[in-house]
């Protein structure tokens, strides 16, 4: 069973929801958990992983051979993304356009093209908290895509029955989110009850329901904005599977690191409920719950 | 400021959620009725979660339509189901058709505008489709002019769209003669962080105190450390975990970083949020909106440093 938590906004508690979810599932279930937020991966600050293994996430870039390249400008004619440019007597290739997708390469008539890796990151697998599986992968500053390492850090996984794959998504509704989202059973929306928490969130419905993904949203911060997001949601008929108030102690706690089920016990159960609820909205029972 | 170029402020935190558009807001607010006033134009480079309009009291005077990537599309009628486009595409955006035996599909959300597969298909049954990918709007706003935008749901380019607006925007502010824009950026320090610091004068980190905080923070410092752009900081619910301010203090010490001011955790910001206003507006003496008026007179005079320097 794969369960991604997004968000649309950015800071509404989705690492905080997938850290307690897997908390809570460990205990009676084999977790991993895939923070797929390499631009701002915060996962690891709360479950503590030790990690065994670290590779690089990488893109693959054209390398042209001199001595076999005469110039005829095939490749620059098919890369969309003006990743090369004929200067004078050579052409440049610019990584950071690049999106590796080997067209260049298949398409010169002259074989002069090879592709190489293009380090644009890094992947970092390893145990966490109470034995969850854990992996992340992190941008290296300045690049500017890090679509590429989701694709990476799913391919790694190798889904099998019994197993709950948890994957946090990074915020907003593009490329990343899509990439982190697509293929998933399930995905939570965590929002907050705000004029801006509603804006984002219905963003996310619309791709959810492109991509045909079933969800369901959990309410963050009740107390500090108005009803407008219950409202909506009663209106579509999308489930509500928690309310988490706004309380300062979580708040704290949540800023020291501790994941919400450490700061309070009680939310082991409310997690363990709400991935029944999820169980029963997708007809799976991967879980022993 | 003299008269020249206005100058670029850029509001970035790393971390999603720290207050970046409610200071915008505020900031926006601050430059039409603090003493030190600033003709303003506005730009909301988050393109993907577009706020800024909720709290600009904006109304939009022009919407155009942004063409961003193609994306490839089979013709049924020429496609033969050889395969040889699946076998390139290297997205997984490439099936058996879901209606029509024998030939193949292209999923639009998986398709990454490469054309690998037009090339690779001996039947030429590919094409690639311009794709309106969101719009942009020019808005007028109590305190300026406003540029913005809102990307489709699920698509590339917002590096490119936040680019675009900004453009926008230094015509206007050009045209105007305005002497400073704003620019309320998004999360995360991908492409629309790095379009959205590009160029600019001085970048404000909106920091919150706590562990994702200070590993955000400086993951995003680190970002505009390598584009140059000169930077400072301020703490936002800044009383919510001390520690956590106290570290950022250390941090920005060790950093060569000066922390422009701190915002305590205030309700003043969610109510003013829900009601669609800058803080000032509805609760001008609270103690957030006390403190957001000391970081924009920070902020401004770094600005006002910075010119001289390259004077």
């Amino acid at each position: 069973m794969k369960i991604a938590i997004a968000s649309g906004k950015g800071g509404t508690g989705k690492t905080m929801v997938a850290t307690s979810l897997a908390l809570s599932l460990v205990e009676t279930n084999q977790v991993k958990l895939l923070d797929c937020d390499g631009e701002a991966p915060n996962a690891h600050l709360f479950l503590n992983p030790t990690f065994t293994q670290e590779i690089p996430a990488v893109i693959r870039i054209p390398k042209i051979d001199p001595e076999r390249c005469t110039l005829c400008g095939k490749c620059v004619e098919v890369c969309q993304f003006h990743a090369l440019v004929k200067v004078g007597k050579t052409i440049m290739v610019f990584p950071q356009l690049c999106h590796g997708c080997g067209s260049c390469t298949w398409n010169c008539p002259e074989g002069a093209i090879e592709e190489i890796p293009n380090p644009i990151g890094v992947i970092q697998t390893g145990h966490a908290l109470d034995g969850i599986d854990f992996t992340h992968g992190k941008l290296t500053l300045s690049e500017p895509m890090a679509t590429p390492i989701v694709r990476q850090l799913k391919k790694l996984e190798k889904s099998s029955n019994g197993i709950i794959t948890i994957l946090d998504s990074p915020p907003g509704v593009s490329c990343t989110v899509v990439e982190t989202v697509r293929g998933v059973d399930f995905v939570i929306l965590v929002t907050e009850p705000t004029p801006f928490g509603l804006h984002d969130l219905k963003q996310m419905l619309g791709i959810l329901e492109d991509m045909q993904i079933r969800y369901g949203v959990v309410i963050n911060r009740v107390g500090i904005g108005n009803a407008e997001v219950d409202r909506y949601l009663e209106q579509r008929a999308i489930p509500i599977l928690m309310r988490i108030p706004f309380d300062k102690e979580i708040a704290r706690g949540t800023a020291a690191g501790k994941p919400l089920v450490v700061i309070d016990p009680n939310y082991r159960e409310k997690f363990k409920d709400m991935f029944h609820k999820i169980n029963q909205i997708t007809d799976k029972s991967d879980g022993r719950s | 400021m003299t008269q020249q170029r206005a100058k670029q402020l850029v509001i970035l935190s790393g971390k999603g959620g720290t207050g970046k558009t409610s200071l915008s807001a505020a900031l926006a607010y601050e430059s039409t009725h603090a003493v030190s006033k600033f003709r303003t134009i506005f730009v909301d480079a988050d393109v993907d979660a577009a706020n800024l309009s909720l709290v600009l009291e904006a109304h939009v005077v022009e919407q155009h339509e942004f063409w961003g990537s193609s994306q490839a599309e089979i013709d049924v009628q020429k496609c033969t189901g050889c395969g040889s486009c699946e076998s390139v595409c290297r997205y997984d955006a490439i099936f058996p058709h879901p209606e029509i035996p024998g030939v193949n599909w292209i999923d639009p959300i998986a398709c990454d505008g490469c054309a690998a597969c037009v090339y690779a298909c001996p039947e030429v049954a590919i094409n690639m489709i311009p794709q309106q990918e969101g719009f942009w709007y020019r808005s007028e706003t109590p305190y300026g002019e406003f540029f913005h935008a809102e990307l489709f749901p699920g698509r590339e380019n917002s590096g490119k769209l936040v680019t675009l607006i900004r453009q926008n925007a230094r015509l206007a502010a050009d045209d105007h003669e305005a002497q400073l824009v704003v620019i309320d950026g998004p999360p995360g320090i991908g492409c629309p962080v790095i379009s959205a610091c590009a160029g600019t004068d001085l970048g404000l980190i909106v920091a919150e105190p706590g562990q994702a905080g200070m590993h955000d923070l400086q993951r995003v410092l680190g970002t505009l450390g390598h584009f140059r752009i000169p930077t400072v900081i301020c703490i936002n619910k800044a009383d919510l975990y001390p520690q956590g301010t106290k570290e950022i203090y250390e941090f920005a010490e060790t950093q060569g970083i000066e922390v422009v001011g701190e915002i305590p955790f205030d309700e003043s910001i969610p109510l003013s949020m829900l009601q669609g206003v800058p803080i000032q507006v509805l609760y001008p003496e609270s103690p957030a909106a006390i403190a957001i008026h000391e970081i924009w007179k920070q902020t401004v005079s770094k600005l006002i440093q910075y010119e001289k320097q390259n004077e």
